[in-house]
């Protein structure tokens, strides 16, 4: 019998799923032998990590999760297989204030244009809103992210601060958006 | 080179042993009208010896994680408050927090002074491109002290803090190298390279007490600071 809810996790293409310590690390590390990949966060060094330094990261992220409860960080994978696709997060949460932050990647570039990352965005949102309980979220793209841009703005996000001339890259430097979403303009486009 | 650079007019910036400083923020936080004009997180109430250990640790690590300064009064050398500059990323940027704890010294222009000395740090000793802060929305007197001082307004985020049951606005607010160069920086400048130091400040109570050395010429400066200010925030 079918479930009356959906379930938190799964999406039309992909769904939510938690670290593999063990296979993940390498898939991460190939990624980010492109440097677009690193760059399209935001301003964090472009520093490229060897798989043993990534599966250090994703323990440490798993300890912050625990003793923080400030970010819900989400590996992505195919709703039928294991295949490591991305990642979705809800981060710097602000509990007093039901705030927080949404960070999203499809790490394989033939992956991408696929819709997956707005099938990714769409269950992160019902999280962050209908289960985080969250007011409002924020999200950073860079001026370049052109694809992010077009995807936070299909989800009814509006870009609420331009942050001028914040990152420099290959001599050249570019504003930093912050976009905003508050539950109520979610709510009315889910429904 | 010019020694003016942590000195204004007002305030200076200095270097604080951990006692004083950690007296003033577990005192100065629990003042809650203040705390919630500096943060957007649940007002704390640390104790001293908390944020003591707290501070030994971060102004032991050499290179320091960010910049935090005591804000002091050029007359009578009190510990007013405190200024943080973030550490600066590799694009030239760096975040700034301050709060002026001692309530007799709101709305007297020391809020302003001591940001101009930090914007001289960040942009002729760190060298950055940008500096950004964050203001609330109810802080009317913190947004006019950082407009003062050079701070553009580039976006609210809206709806972020909950007080009250009420919901406010975070406005971002930034400063380009560029900007600070030109404009209102030429008075910082002239600060910066004056040897007396001292730009001519009209309506300032304690400088029409006397008890203050000369001031030097400030032809042209910029006009005194004629409204009241708050507690500046991050």
């Amino acid at each position: 019998m079918e479930p009356l809810i959906p379930p938190l996790y799964a999406g039309q293409l992909i769904r939510l799923t938690g670290i593999d310590l063990e296979k993940d690390p390498e898939t991460e590390a190939r990624w980010m032998r492109d440097p677009a990949y690193l760059r399209s966060f935001g301003e964090d060094v472009a520093f490229p990590k060897s798989a043993w330094q990534v599966k250090k990261q994703y323990e440490a992220l798993e300890k912050d999760a625990d003793e923080h409860a400030t970010m819900f960080h989400f590996q992505l994978r195919p709703l039928d297989d294991e295949r490591l696709l991305g990642f979705a997060r809800v981060c710097w949460i602000s509990w007093p204030n039901a705030s927080g932050f949404v960070q999203l990647a499809i790490g394989d570039p033939a992956d991408r244009r696929k819709g997956l990352g707005a099938d990714a965005l769409g269950v992160l949102l019902r999280y962050a809103f209908d289960e985080l309980n969250l007011h409002r979220l924020s999200a950073r793209v860079p001026e370049y992210s052109l694809p992010a841009q077009r995807l936070f703005g299909k989800f009814g996000f509006q870009v609420e601060v331009r942050a001028r001339r914040m990152l420099e890259r290959d001599d050249r430097r570019w504003d930093q958006l912050e976009y905003g979403l508050l539950r109520s303009e979610w709510a009315i486009r889910a429904a | 080179m010019d020694d003016n650079l942590l000195r204004g007019c007002l305030v200076r910036l200095s270097a604080e042993d951990p006692e004083p400083l950690a007296a003033g923020l577990s005192r100065w936080w629990r003042d809650s009208e203040f705390f919630r004009l500096l943060s957007f997180h649940a007002s704390p109430m640390f104790s001293p010896k908390h944020v003591r250990e707290w501070l030994e640790k971060e102004l032991e690590k050499n290179p320091p994680e960010f910049y935090l300064f005591g804000i002091r009064s050029l007359d009578d050398d009190k510990l007013i408050g405190f200024m943080d500059l973030g550490r600066p990323s590799q694009s030239g940027n760096c975040w700034v927090g301050i709060g002026l704890g001692e309530r007799d010294y709101w709305g007297k222009g020391y809020g302003t002074d001591a940001m101009q000395a930090a914007l001289r740090f960040a942009f002729m000793e760190l060298n950055l491109q940008r500096v950004t802060l964050n203001v609330f929305d109810y802080n009317a007197r913190g947004v006019r002290s950082y407009e003062k001082a050079g701070f553009e307004v580039e976006g609210r985020v809206r709806e972020a803090i909950l007080r009250d049951g009420v919901r406010h606005d975070v406005i971002f607010m930034g400063v380009l190298r560029e900007n600070w160069l030109q404009g209102t920086a030429q008075s910082s400048l002239r600060h910066l390279r004056s040897t007396a130091g001292r730009l001519a400040l009209a309506q300032h109570p304690r400088g029409a007490a006397g008890s203050r050395p000369e001031r030097g010429a400030g032809a042209g400066g910029r006009q005194g600071i004629s409204e009241p200010e708050g507690p500046v925030l991050s």
